[in-house]
C-alpha cells in the first residue's frame, strides 16, 4: 500500500520530525519506506529519512508492506499531516 | 606555567580532565570468529545505548526536554537498522573486525550528511561521528567522559567547550581552561555567569596538560600552574581562601542600597542568559536584570522556539523579579553566534553582516513570535524591550512598527499586554553613539554595549588574538563616545544603562559614575564588588576625576591614572 503526501512543517525532515516518524514506524510489523525524488529509504531509519533532505512542501510517498500495513499507513500519514506533533 | 586570557576571575584547584577524545584504534585484521565479532559489537552497542539514555535522563532533569532532544536522536541513530545491518553484514560478509566495521559504516553516513545542501543536515554528520565514536570507545573499553558525574574537584581542559557541555557541568568542576576564545567568547561569558574561574586562549593546553595533573587556574591573571610544589600549592590555597573571605565580606553588602557617600543612587543590574541564572541574580542582590540575552533560548535546537515557549520563559523571569525591572534583548544572532536552522548565509565579515535587528527586520516570521511573547509577558512584571545592533533612526522606527503590528494582533485576539512597555536600544555601533541625541527622541532608554562598541570604534576584531592588545576599554575615544551618549540621554531625560564588560570593571566605576551613568549591568558575581566601589565613592568627586581622565591622550595613561 502507498500514499502520497506533502511535508507541512517549517523545518522539514530534521532530527525531531524524523525521530518521531521512526518511533511510530517501529510500532508496526510492516516494512515502511519513504520515496522522494526517485530515492527510496527505509522508514525505520532516522539517518535514511534525514538523508532525503526533505523540506517544507516536499512531496513524499509512504509505502507500507506487511500484515498491519493499513494501520501503519494511516497512523504515519496522520503524523506527517499533523506536522509531526505526536 | 601556561598563560592565556583571564576570562573569569577567581582561583581554582583541581585535577585536570582533558577533553581531547582518545582516538580508538581501528583493527585492520580479518575476523576469524565472525559470531564473536558480532557479539562484541552488540555488547558495545548496548553499553553505548545505556550511556546515551543516562545522559538523556540527566539533561532532561537538569535542563529540560528541549536540550535533551538531541540525545533522543542519538539513540535512534545508534540503533538505526541501516547502520546496524551495514555493520553486521560487513563483519559476516567481509570478515571485518568490529572496530573496522563500525568505522566504515559510520564514515559512509558521515560523508552522506557532509554532502548535503542543507547546513543543518550537514552538521548532523557530527552526531553520526559522536555515536559511532561512542561505540568504538566501548568496543575498546575506553571510558566515555560524563561531565555530569565527576567525583573529585576537576579542572576541565579542552580545545573549546560547547554551550551544551557548559550547561551540563557537574558542580565538581572548579575551573576551565580552553585553547581558543577570548574574554568575550561564549565560554568566557558562561564561565562568569556560573562564577567559575576560567582562562581561555591557552595555546596547546589540551596537548600540554594531562588528565590527572594537579592544576591551579588563576582566572584573575590568566595563569595556569601545573603540578605545583607543595609550598606553591599551599600558597594558592591560601590565595583561594583569601578570595573566598573577600567574597564573604562582600556578602555584608546584600540588602544595602547602591548609593554613593553623597547620596547618588545607581542601579546595579545583572546580565543573564537563561532562567537558570536567576538564582545567582537573587543571591547577589541585583537591583534588576539589565540584559537578558535571549539568543541562548534559540541555541542547541533544531528550530526557533515557539511564541508560547518564549512567553512561558519571559513570564517566569519577570515574575521572579517582582517589582524590579527586567530588560529583555531581542534575538542577537549572527556575528559569533551561529544558529544553523536560521540558514544565514556564510559571510566574509559576519560582525558587519546580517545580524541581530538586521536579521529580525528581514525575518518577521522569527521576530514577531518573540515580540508577541514579550508583549504578553509584560503584564506579569516590569519588562523592558531592547533592540540590538541599531545603527540609525530607520531601524528603530521599523522595529517599533513591527512591535505595533504585534500589539494590534494581540488586541484583536483579546490577549492582554502592557501599553506603557518601555522600549530601548543598544548603543554599540559608532553611528548610533554619534546620533544619540536624535535617537533619544524615539526610545525610553539606551543601553551601551561596550564589547561591540570598542570593537567597532577601534576596528579591532575581538576574536583575533594577534591584535588583542588593541582592544582597549580605556581608549580615550571609547570613553569620550560613552560620555557623549550618557550626556545625550541625560539631556533627553531617558535612562542610560551600560550592559557590557566595562560596567563590571572596578577600575572604571568612578569614571562611569562621573559621566553620569545610573544603570550598570554585569555578571551577577560582580555586583557586590561594584556596590562596594559605589558606596565608597563620591559622585561630585567622580565628576571632577572623570573630566581629568578625558584630558589624557592614551588608554595606557588612563588605565594607570585609575589604578
Amino acid at each position: 500500500m502507498e500514499k502520497t503526501l506533502k511535508i507541512l512543517n517549517e523545518e522539514g525532515m530534521h532530527a525531531r520530525p524524523a525521530g518521531a516518524f521512526v518511533k511510530v514506524a517501529n510500532e508496526f510489523k510492516s516494512a515502511v519506506e519513504i520515496r522522494a525524488n526517485g530515492v527510496t529509504k527505509n522508514g525505520k531509519s532516522i539517518m535514511g529519512i534525514m538523508s532525503l533532505g526533505l523540506v517544507k512542501d516536499s512531496e513524499i510517498t509512504l509505502v507500507a508492506r506487511g500484515e498491519d500495513e493499513a494501520q501503519a499507513l494511516e497512523k504515519l500519514a496522520a503524523l506527517v499531516n499533523n506536522k509531526f506533533q505526536v | 606555567m601556561l598563560v592565556g586570557k583571564n576570562a573569569s576571575g577567581g582561583i581554582a584547584l583541581g585535577r585536570a580532565l582533558v577533553l581531547s577524545p582518545q582516538e580508538p584504534t581501528i583493527e585492520e585484521g580479518r575476523a576469524l570468529d565472525v559470531d564473536r565479532e558480532v557479539r562484541r559489537y552488540r555488547t558495545a552497542l548496548e553499553k553505548s545505548k545505556a550511556e546515551i539514555s543516562r545522559l538523556h535522563g540527566s539533561v532532561l532533569e537538569k535542563l529540560g526536554a528541549d536540550k535533551a532532544q538531541i540525545f533522543e536522536a542519538h539513540l535512534l541513530m545508534i540503533e538505526d537498522p541501516e547502520l546496524t545491518d551495514a555493520i553486521e553484514n560487513s563483519i559476516r560478509g567481509e570478515h571485518l573486525l568490529a572496530t573496522k566495521a563500525v568505522k566504515t559504516a559510520g564514515d559512509q553516513f558521515v560523508s552522506l550528511f557532509q554532502a548535503m545542501d542543507d547546513e543543518y543536515l550537514r552538521e548532523r554528520a557530527l552526531d553520526v561521528q559522536d555515536v559511532t565514536q561512542r561505540v568504538l570507545r566501548n568496543l575498546q573499553g575506553i571510558e566515555s567522559v560524563d561531565l555530569t558525574a565527576l567525583t573529585e574537584e576537576t579542572v576541565l581542559v579542552a580545545h573549546d567547550i560547547t554551550p551544551s557541555q557548559m550547561a551540563t557541568l557537574s558542580p565538581k568542576v572548579t575551573g576551565i581552561v580552553t585553547e581558543i576564545g577570548g574574554k568575550t567568547s561564549h565560554t568566557a561569558i558562561m564561565a562568569r555567569t556560573l562564577d567559575l574561574p576560567a582562562v581561555v586562549g591557552v595555546k596547546n593546553a589540551a596537548g600540554t596538560i594531562r588528565t590527572g595533573d594537579v592544576v591551579v587556574v588563576d582566572g584573575d591573571h590568566g595563569k595556569i600552574f601545573l603540578n605545583p610544589s607543595d609550598a606553591d600549592l599551599r600558597a594558592h590555597e591560601k590565595q583561594r581562601e583569601d578570595l573566598a573571605l573577600q567574597k564573604k565580606s562582600l556578602r555584608a553588602l546584600v540588602g544595602l542600597p547602591s548609593v554613593t557617600r553623597d547620596h547618588r543612587t545607581v542601579h546595579l543590574e545583572a546580565n543573564i542568559a537563561s532562567p537558570l541564572d536567576l538564582q545567582s541574580v537573587l543571591h547577589n542582590d541585583a537591583d534588576g536584570i539589565g540584559l537578558f540575552r535571549t539568543e541562548f533560548i534559540y541555541m542547541d535546537r533544531t528550530a526557533a522556539p515557539s511564541e508560547e515557549e518564549q512567553f512561558q520563559i519571559y513570564r517566569s523571569v519577570v515574575e521572579k523579579l517582582g517589582s524590579k525591572p527586567t530588560v529583555i534583548r531581542t534575538l542577537d544572532v549572527g556575528g559569533d553566534k551561529h544558529l544553523p536552522y536560521l540558514n544565514i548565509p556564510h559571510e566574509e565579515n559576519p560582525f558587519l553582516g546580517l545580524r541581530a535587528i538586521r536579521y529580525c527586520l528581514k525575518h518577521p516570521e522569527v521576530f514577531k513570535p518573540q515580540l508577541r511573547a514579550l508583549l504578553r509577558a509584560s503584564v506579569f512584571g516590569d519588562l523592558w524591550v531592547m533592540f540590538p545592533m541599531i545603527s540609525g533612526v530607520d531601524e528603530v522606527l521599523a522595529a517599533k512598527a513591527v512591535l505595533e503590528e504585534c500589539r494590534r494582533e494581540l488586541t484583536a485576539e483579546g490577549k492582554p499586554f502592557r501599553a506603557d512597555l518601555r522600549i530601548g536600544i543598544m548603543i554599540e555601533i559608532p553611528s548610533a553613539a554619534l546620533l544619540a541625541d536624535v535617537l533619544a527622541a524615539h526610545v525610553d532608554f539606551f543601553s551601551i554595549g561596550t564589547t561591540d562598541l570598542i570593537q567597532y570604534v577601534c576596528a579591532v576584531d575581538r576574536m583575533n588574538e594577534a591584535i588583542h592588545d588593541l582592544y582597549d576599554p580605556f581608549h580615550p575615544a571609547v570613553l569620550r563616545l560613552i560620555r557623549n551618549v550618557i550626556a545625550a540621554g541625560e539631556r533627553a531625560g531617558i535612562t542610560v544603562a551600560m550592559c557590557g564588560e566595562m560596567a563590571s570593571n572596578s577600575k572604571l566605576t568612578g569614571v562611569l559614575l562621573g559621566f553620569g551613568l545610573t544603570h550598570f549591568s554585569m555578571a551577577p558575581a560582580s555586583i557586590l564588588k561594584i556596590r562596594k566601589k559605589i558606596r565608597e565613592a563620591s559622585f561630585s568627586e567622580a565628576k571632577v576625576a572623570a573630566e581629568r581622565v578625558l584630558a589624557l591622550g592614551t588608554g595606557r595613561e588612563i588605565e594607570k591614572s585609575l589604578s
